[in-house]
């Protein structure tokens, strides 16, 4: 007669945990979608993977047909781009984004707390007020603009695109943080308050630090369109305030273009971004979840 | 520790012509546990947060330690307040949450850290003071809310249905928690809830609310012996007490073809009143089911009725039947499990002494008891008995 052990079939540790059984058609889209993705995510980086490939070329394998997989790397375009003078322009853009980035977190937060936590009664016209600067097209108002600094004697000079940047970064970073304020629980505001919390404590001790995610994510986008900005600096700048998106059209000969030194050059350029949004991936995607996810 | 004292106090959120508050007088004594609880929409909720200074008063005051606080700030009003969702810091650790308010009043950091660790210890949730909210299961983090307001010995604690999100027997858990902490603390506290079991386990007393109004400002036995109307009656006690709209005529009301004679306190307050109708009112465990009760109509004494559905908890079991020649369904407690199937025709019997009427109309209660008639509490068995 079986054993009781027996007639209760093998011991649990030999016993593997079922995985669901996906069917054939499940199994098929998976791979037809993993597909597509991977075939989106390389029309994507290509363009970028290029770029950095042909930094690494000779100049006379640059530009080449059919384009040119193998070759033998140099980094002799990054030494001609150094000594064209780099430095300078790297510094500008630097100053000229960390500053505008730092001013428009100062004023931003504050106004997209007043808009979020004790919001004025028109407090729609008032969002609406600040994305409107952003339809008008740039090119429309260089002209005004353009003026306007010649008639104070601020071309070429870095603060003139701290203020131009700032002011142009500051909509999107107001609607940005009111969304990620909007996500702070009433509930904590409440107990900081009945804990004795002042208004500059509670948005000192509780507030920032959650929305803190948020911040980083308005302070990156904000970072990234100024360090790219190249209209106004083309157009306000010459020698002494010029960017590295003006340094990168340098390369833009009537003779040509330099391939492979302009590829060096905007790989030089990207690695500053690069670096900032690798820093503070995690809370990048945090701060734009964060209003996504209940 | 303090009294509380709502005075003719009232509420009304702006936009809306309807009092959330609506001229609420209580007075909670110092050191006491009192439970404000009622369905949602009642005002309890908001009732507290006046207390909070999170709500504005539209009208009347409220006092905490003799002091008129109705325009002062939550922060200075002294009070702590443990919230539904516990509302934690989540970017600090459960020590730091727990020493908050303390830092906030510029206790010094060495001291906040073992007045933390104090409370932590009497909650036993010392090993988790590095860890941050998220990291916490439901349990912990309510205790952590209680932490973080035990920990600044305020002149009152004000909960706002601390237990609601938690499984039922972790809440059963907590629940007597809460009763030990409170009485050991001896700190006035107010605490808000729409379960009726919550408010007659924890509260000193129990204020019932109803659209906004007291109802009925009571201990829980009081409630539940003698509630001021039907809706106190309705709403205290698990089964809800059996109500019925019966006509009423020399004294006597009919239910399922059956008379059955009034009390004669009842039947004078009806007949003072002159009413033709009556809410009448009867506990589930004043309802018995008739011996012998297959047995056809006309046979036996007992209203006739259909069983629906038997709820069988263990110990007792609640048995829901429809009345003959109605569309009401009553509720019979009997002992232990019950067998009995739905379809299954049964007799109720109702104990007359334990039949309550209220007003048609009004809803008042009809012919209360005076207090020196009301029965004594029983008395647990002693071993000599």
């Amino acid at each position: 007669m079986a054993t009781v052990a027996e007639r209760a079939g093998p011991a649990s540790a030999d016993v593997k945990p079922a995985r669901p059984r996906r069917s054939l058609r499940q199994r098929l889209g998976g791979v037809a979608w993993g597909t597509v993705a991977w075939f989106a995510a390389i029309i994507f980086f290509f363009p970028v993977f290029w770029m950095v490939l042909t930094s690494f070329k000779p100049e006379s394998a640059a530009y080449t047909n059919p384009p040119k997989f193998v070759f033998n790397p140099t980094l002799d375009e990054y030494h001609q781009v150094f000594s064209a003078g780099m430095g300078p322009f790297l510094v500008n853009s630097a100053i000229a984004t960390v500053v505008s980035v730092l001013l428009v977190l100062a004023l931003a937060t504050p106004a997209a707390y007043a808009l979020s936590m004790r919001p004025i009664e028109r407090w729609r016209d008032a969002l609406f007020f600040f994305i409107s600067t952003k339809m008008l097209p740039v090119v429309a108002a260089i002209v005004p603009i353009y003026l306007a600094v010649r008639d104070i004697g601020m071309l070429d000079s870095i603060p003139t695109l701290i203020v131009l940047y700032t002011a142009m970064n500051l909509p999107i970073a107001v609607w940005m943080m009111r969304s990620f304020f909007l996500e702070v629980p009433s509930e904590i505001l409440e107990a900081a308050r009945i804990d004795g919390a002042t208004l500059r404590r509670e948005l000192i001790e509780v507030v920032l630090p959650t929305v803190a995610p948020g911040l980083a994510a308005t302070a990156l986008i904000c970072a990234i369109f100024s360090w790219n900005e190249f209209f106004f600096a083309l157009n306000l700048t010459s020698i002494r305030a010029a960017t590295m998106p003006v340094f990168l059209v340098g390369f833009v000969t009537s003779e040509g273009l330099y391939w492979a030194k302009l590829a060096a050059a905007a790989t030089l350029a990207s690695v500053p971004v690069l670096i900032a949004g690798w820093i503070a991936q995690r809370q990048l995607v945090r701060g734009l979840s964060m209003g996504a996810i209940k | 520790m303090a009294e509380v004292i709502y005075s003719d106090v009232s509420c009304r959120y702006p936009g809306s012509d309807k009092l959330a508050v609506d001229h609420l007088n209580l007075e909670v004594p110092d050191g006491s546990f009192m439970v404000l609880v009622g369905p949602s929409g009642s005002g309890k909720t908001t009732a507290l947060r006046l207390l909070a200074g999170l709500e504005e008063l539209s009208d009347g005051r409220i006092e905490l330690d003799g002091r008129d606080v109705s325009g002062v700030e939550s922060r200075d009003r002294d009070i702590a307040m443990v919230f539904q969702n516990y509302a934690l810091y989540p970017n600090k650790t459960v020590g730091e949450n727990i020493g908050f308010a303390l830092k906030m009043h510029g206790v010094a950091r060495d001291e906040r850290e073992k007045r933390a660790r104090e409370v932590a210890r009497m909650l036993d949730i010392e090993e988790l003071l590095d860890r941050k909210p998220r990291q916490l299961s439901g349990g912990q983090r309510q205790r952590v809310a209680m932490g973080r307001a035990i920990v600044r010995r305020p002149k009152a604690f004000l909960m706002d249905e601390p237990l609601s999100n938690l499984d039922a027997k972790l809440r059963v858990q907590t629940r007597v928690q809460i009763a030990e902490l409170q009485r050991s603390l001896e700190t006035t506290t107010v605490y808000v809830t729409h379960d009726q079991g919550e408010a007659m386990t924890l509260g000193d007393r129990v204020a019932v609310l109803k659209d906004g109004t007291l109802q009925q400002y009571a201990p829980p036995r009081d409630l539940y012996d003698e509630p001021v109307n039907a809706f106190v009656a309705g709403f205290i006690g698990l089964p809800q007490m059996n109500l019925i709209r019966l006509g009423v005529e020399n004294g006597a009301v009919r239910l399922g073809g059956q008379t059955i004679r009034l009390p004669d306190r009842l039947a004078s307050a009806v007949g003072e009143r002159q009413a033709r109708e009556i809410i009448v009112g009867v506990r589930p465990e004043h309802v018995s089911i008739a011996n012998g009760s297959d047995q056809r109509e006309g046979d036996g004494d007992g209203i006739p009725g259909e069983v629906v559905l038997v709820e069988s908890l263990g110990a007792d079991s609640y048995v829901h039947a429809t009345i003959e020649g109605s569309e009401t369904s009553f509720v019979a407690r009997t002992e232990g499990y019950d067998a009995r199937k739905p379809g299954t025709n049964i007799r109720l019997r109702i104990d007359p002494e334990r039949i309550y009427a209220f007003d048609a109309e009004t809803e008042e209660r009809l012919g209360a008891k005076p207090a020196h008639e009301r029965p004594a509490p029983e008395q647990p068995a002693t071993a000599a008995s």
